[in-house]
Parts: C-alpha cells; sequence; structure tokens
C-alpha cells in the first residue's frame, strides 16, 4: 500500500472526502486551520461543496441546511469555536440530523492558548449543547488512525442520525505521520427524510415540540438511541493490560505519551498496562471490568475523563489522576514517574 | 360564479395559529401564489425562523427546515449550496433576522447566496410577548422599553433593508406594506422579484413586510392597520431599493 507523509489536519480533511463528505463549512481557528485550507483547495475538485463561514455559528448551520438536503456535511473548528458550534449541535441532535464535526483542542478556559489540550472532554461527552444532548465522540491517537475513524464517523452519524464528533487536539492537527488512504468511496444518496423539494408529501426537519408530552417522547426516543448507542459502539484499545496491576487510562495524544511509560516501566519489570477509550462518549465501561489494584488517569486536562473512570469502577479500585493543563504535553518520564508515585500510593487516591 | 381568488396550491387548507389581526396570514398567502405562479412548489426549500411563524411548515406544501434563531440564512446557505438547482428561502421576523441573526443576513447577501429572504417586520417581539425589537420604533412602548424607546439609551430603529441594498451580493431589495389591497398588490408583485432574483442567478433577493402585531401593540386590529399605516410606513419607506434587472443598477 502507497504511505503518504501527511499532516493530521490535512489527512483528516482528505479522508473526510474520501468517505464521501461533499459539504464542508468551516472558519479559521488554530490549530485546525490546515483543514479548511485543504478543503478549499480540493472539496471543488471532488464535485463537493466548500464556504469559508463569517463564525462557527454560520458554519454549523451551514452543516444543518446540507445535512437535512441529504450530503455528507462536515465541519472542524478548534475550543473556543466548538463552543459557538454547540448551539447548532443541539439543534441537530433535535433534529435528528448526520453530521461529523471535528474539534481539534486547544487550551482553555476562554482564549487560553493554541498549544494541544485535552479540556473539552466534558464538553464533547456531556454538554454537546442545550437539553438531553448526546453525540458519539471518537478519540483518535495517530494520523492513520483519523484517517481510519473519518469514514466510521460518517457512518455511525447516518446510522443513528446524531452529529459525531472527532475529539483530536492540536498535536495530532499539526503532526505529520505517514497514512495509508483508502479508496475513494461515492457519497450515498440522500436518505428518504431529506429536504430535497417536495415531490409528492412534504418534509419537516425541525427540532421544536411544544407539548411537553410530545418532546418527552422525542427525549426518550433519543435516550433509547443513546443507550443502544451504549451498548454496541463502544470502542477502545488495551495494550499490555491482561496481567497488569497498575492500569494507565489516557487516550489521544496523551495515550501515546503513556504508551511510552507503559514501556519504560515495564522494562524495569513493573506489570503496567495501558487502557485507551477510542469512544469518549459512550465511555467503554467495559474496558473496565477487570480491576487491578490501581489505576491511574493522565489526560490533558484538569480531571475530567477521571471521572468517567471512576464511574466505570464503581469504587471497586482507587483511581489516580496526572493531568496537565494550558497546554502542557507531559514528557513519557513524567508519567512514567507518576505512574512509579501510583504505584507505590503517593498520588492522592480518591 | 367565477372564483378569482383561490386558495394557493401551495398552502394547507389549516386555520393558521396566528393571532386575529395579524397579517402573517396574507404574507403566507403572498409566498404561496408566488411559489404557484412560477411553478417551482416542488423544488423549493423553506427555512423557519425562530418567532412567531416557527411554524410555517404546517401551512406550506413544500419542505421545510426549522432554524435556531437568526440562522436561517446560514441553513438556507448549507442547503442551497448543495442543491444549486432547488429554490430556498428563508422566512423571518425582526428579532431574527435583524437582531440575533444580523451577522448570518449580512454575510449571505455579501456572498450573494441565491436564496429569497421574507423579512417580516412588526417592530417588536411577537413570540415573546412585546418586548423591544430593532425595528422598534423611537417613542413606542414595549414590555422592556416601558417609558417609549429612546434613542439615547437603546438605539433608533434598524433599516435593514436600506442596510443590505448597498452589498454587492443583492439583486433585489424592496420594502412593501400589507396594510391596504393596493398595497398588499404591490407586495405580491414584490415578493414574485425576490423569488425571480434567486431563478435568475442574480443573487440574494429580499423583502422587507411591515406587518402588524395587534396584541402586543395593544390595539383592535383596525387600529393595528391604521397605526402601521401612520407610523411605520414613515420611518421605513416603502418601495423597490434595489433590483439589479434595471438599467443603471
Amino acid at each position: 500500500m502507497k504511505r503518504t507523509l501527511m499532516k493530521g489536519n490535512e489527512a483528516l480533511a482528505e479522508a473526510a472526502i474520501r468517505a464521501g463528505c461533499r459539504a464542508y463549512f468551516g472558519y479559521p481557528i488554530t490549530p485546525q486551520n490546515e483543514v479548511p485550507e485543504y478543503m478549499a483547495r480540493h472539496m471543488p475538485k471532488a464535485g463537493g461543496v466548500f464556504v469559508q463561514a463569517e463564525s462557527e455559528i454560520a458554519a454549523i448551520n451551514m452543516v444543518h441546511g446540507a445535512s437535512g438536503a441529504g450530503v455528507r456535511a462536515m465541519a472542524t473548528t478548534s475550543s473556543p469555536g466548538f463552543s459557538l458550534m454547540t448551539e447548532g449541535i443541539s439543534y441537530m441532535i433535535g433534529s435528528r440530523l448526520p453530521c461529523v464535526v471535528a474539534n481539534v483542542m486547544r487550551g482553555g478556559p476562554g482564549l487560553g492558548n493554541i498549544a494541544p489540550a485535552q479540556g473539552d472532554y466534558f464538553q464533547v461527552t456531556r454538554g454537546l449543547g442545550h437539553g438531553d444532548t448526546h453525540g458519539i465522540v471518537l478519540a483518535p491517537s495517530t494520523v492513520q488512525e483519523i484517517v481510519d475513524l473519518m469514514p466510521v464517523a460518517f457512518e455511525l452519524a447516518e446510522r443513528y442520525r446524531l452529529p459525531v464528533i472527532v475529539a483530536a487536539d492540536g498535536i495530532l492537527g499539526q503532526m505529520m505521520e505517514p497514512v495509508t488512504l483508502p479508496e475513494p468511496i461515492a457519497p450515498p444518496p440522500p436518505p428518504d427524510w431529506a429536504t430535497t423539494g417536495a415531490v409528492g408529501t412534504p418534509r419537516v426537519i425541525s427540532s421544536i415540540y411544544l407539548a411537553p408530552e410530545e418532546l418527552e417522547q422525542h427525549v426518550l426516543s433519543l435516550m433509547r438511541t443513546y443507550q443502544e448507542i451504549r451498548e454496541r459502539e463502544q470502542r477502545w484499545e488495551a495494550y499490555r493490560a491482561d496481567d497488569a496491576e497498575v492500569l494507565v487510562v489516557a487516550y489521544g495524544i496523551a495515550a501515546r505519551v503513556a504508551r511510552s511509560a507503559v514501556d519504560r516501566e515495564r522494562a524495569q519489570g513493573h506489570a503496567v498496562g495501558l487502557i485507551r477509550p477510542i469512544t469518549l462518549w459512550p465511555f467503554p465501561t467495559s474496558a473496565f471490568e477487570r480491576s487491578p489494584r490501581r489505576w491511574l488517569v493522565v489526560e490533558l486536562s484538569a480531571g475530567q475523563m477521571v471521572e468517567d473512570v471512576r464511574l466505570a469502577l464503581s469504587g471497586r479500585a482507587p483511581v489516580g489522576l496526572y493531568g496537565r493543563v494550558g497546554g502542557v504535553v507531559p514528557s513519557p518520564v513524567e508519567v512514567s514517574e507518576a505512574i512509579r508515585s501510583a504505584v507505590a500510593g503517593e498520588v492522592a487516591w480518591a | 360564479m367565477v372564483e378569482v381568488t383561490a386558495r394557493p396550491r401551495s398552502l394547507v387548507d389549516v386555520p393558521l395559529h396566528y393571532c386575529p389581526g395579524c397579517t402573517h396570514g396574507i404574507i403566507h398567502r403572498l409566498v404561496a401564489e408566488a411559489i404557484d405562479s412560477l411553478g417551482i412548489r416542488e423544488r423549493t426549500i423553506g427555512v423557519a425562523s425562530v418567532g412567531c411563524s416557527v411554524f410555517i411548515y404546517n401551512y406550506f406544501k413544500v419542505d421545510f427546515q426549522q432554524a435556531p434563531h437568526g440562522r436561517a440564512p446560514a441553513v438556507a446557505t448549507g442547503i442551497k449550496r448543495v442543491l444549486p438547482d432547488r429554490v430556498v428561502f428563508t422566512y423571518q421576523g425582526d428579532g431574527d433576522l435583524a437582531s440575533i441573526g444580523i451577522a448570518e443576513i449580512l454575510h449571505a447577501a455579501a456572498r450573494g447566496e441565491r436564496i429569497t429572504v421574507i423579512f417580516v417586520n412588526n417592530a417588536i417581539y411577537g413570540m415573546t410577548g412585546g418586548q423591544m425589537a430593532p425595528t422598534t420604533l423611537s417613542g413606542m412602548k414595549t414590555t422592556t422599553t416601558p417609558y417609549g424607546r429612546d434613542v439615547r439609551q437603546a438605539g433608533g430603529a434598524l433599516r435593514v433593508v436600506e442596510l443590505l441594498a448597498g452589498i454587492d451580493g443583492v439583486a433585489y431589495a424592496a420594502r412593501e406594506a400589507v396594510t391596504s389591497p393596493a398595497r398588499i398588490h404591490r407586495a405580491r408583485r414584490a415578493v414574485e422579484a425576490a423569488f425571480r432574483a434567486q431563478l435568475e442567478d442574480r443573487g440574494l433577493g429580499i423583502v422587507e413586510l411591515l406587518s402588524t402585531c395587534p396584541v402586543n401593540w395593544k390595539l383592535p386590529p383596525v387600529e393595528a392597520i391604521a397605526w402601521c399605516e401612520a407610523n411605520m410606513i414613515p420611518a421605513f419607506p416603502l418601495g423597490v431599493l434595489k433590483d439589479t434587472t434595471r438599467s443603471g443598477e
């Protein structure tokens, strides 16, 4: 297979086009600018649509329109822009519209900085917008995995008629790695619910249910979909985990660092392994059935995913946290030290 | 008997939910008549905005998407760009278009989106109970301007079509009122012209229609019509502000 050296953001864009995405709407924000730049160059060649919106708010609503018209549609952004998009994402959940939104996370809160971070974990897993909202959240940890997850993202979005969030971070967007790209697929035909012009019975896409009982039924129907997703779509990778007495939990770029730290510790004879969630929502609770002696969550946020790990374990084992914030990415050595502290019980256990 | 005013084919035969004396019903009819006379019903997609007309899709035999508050022009952009051979229109109130959605309409206009915008201006927020709109007249009492709109504190009424007519991407911009048969006839021509701007691939077409809100103006319907004539028309001059089919434009 032909291997190509690509930047994460560009690989994400190319993989989306190859996955049949034919409508991309974006607004420049660092560190994801290569996505709109790539789309501006390549989407027209693929017969698709690129519009640079006037804001992230407009961009996600253009996605709303294009998705409602039955076309595979996507937006990408970074943390402050994602906040602006959550209004539109909530409407798309309420209207049962599929789409893919990539959030190449940076340091926050507020304007923060443009360094890689994972501080939007709660936002993508808990608060995709107002109301009872959830969407599937995929967290790649290599450029190849970004490429591999793009078709999955569109398929899941359409299967469940919900937005799928690709939660990456500034390093994954900016780093170059060799990737194998899949063969392009033809975009699927518009689904029968799409508003393509009312030949026959007019179709309506709306998120408004004025009667409380009707809205309750609508939300309960969403909850049934959420439950189905929880049962069917948990994804994770276990690395050297089978006999581990200490299990590190990390995703995305933090998992790359943690994996090196696990290898360092194994070389020292310590029984350490890694659980890497690939779906942040649904959280892969099935990966937490084994109970080693200790757990250590490594994340580029101030203790967010650690809450899901604690929920998954329900108090069966102590869970520690090594969280770096502000866009600081720890070295494998620093994570190794955190693991050794965990083994020694020197971390403040919850 | 000769039927001269049959129900438009694009309109569903159900009672409207609008308040007595509100002119949304007339404007709905004008839009449906334009869709009928242009023969575009089966390739038209409407975008409903947040406001009194949020349920407009219950009344039209065309596909509809409901948009977040103010975002109808962005949703319409998404639809039109992926389905360029369809006819896409938004139906927006003054709070939706002139306040929260002013960025979306300005930039859709700047891009010259081939969409048609039906902009209903009743100088007040109807759905939320009569608060100040960007189009509320100076001195006008609303629930959030209880002493009358004070221009120093709250600014003055925003004239939207004048603003949009200055943008290159706008092909047609007009303001009419639906307060008398003669004016309604002029409004009908304007609505059709705004659709033709899209059909002829010239740019964005917008019609602002001065409308009434008897409940929140606290006036009986007939007096509301008179109030609109006496107060709104002087503040919001009627006529075609821009039409790129005309020579010299």
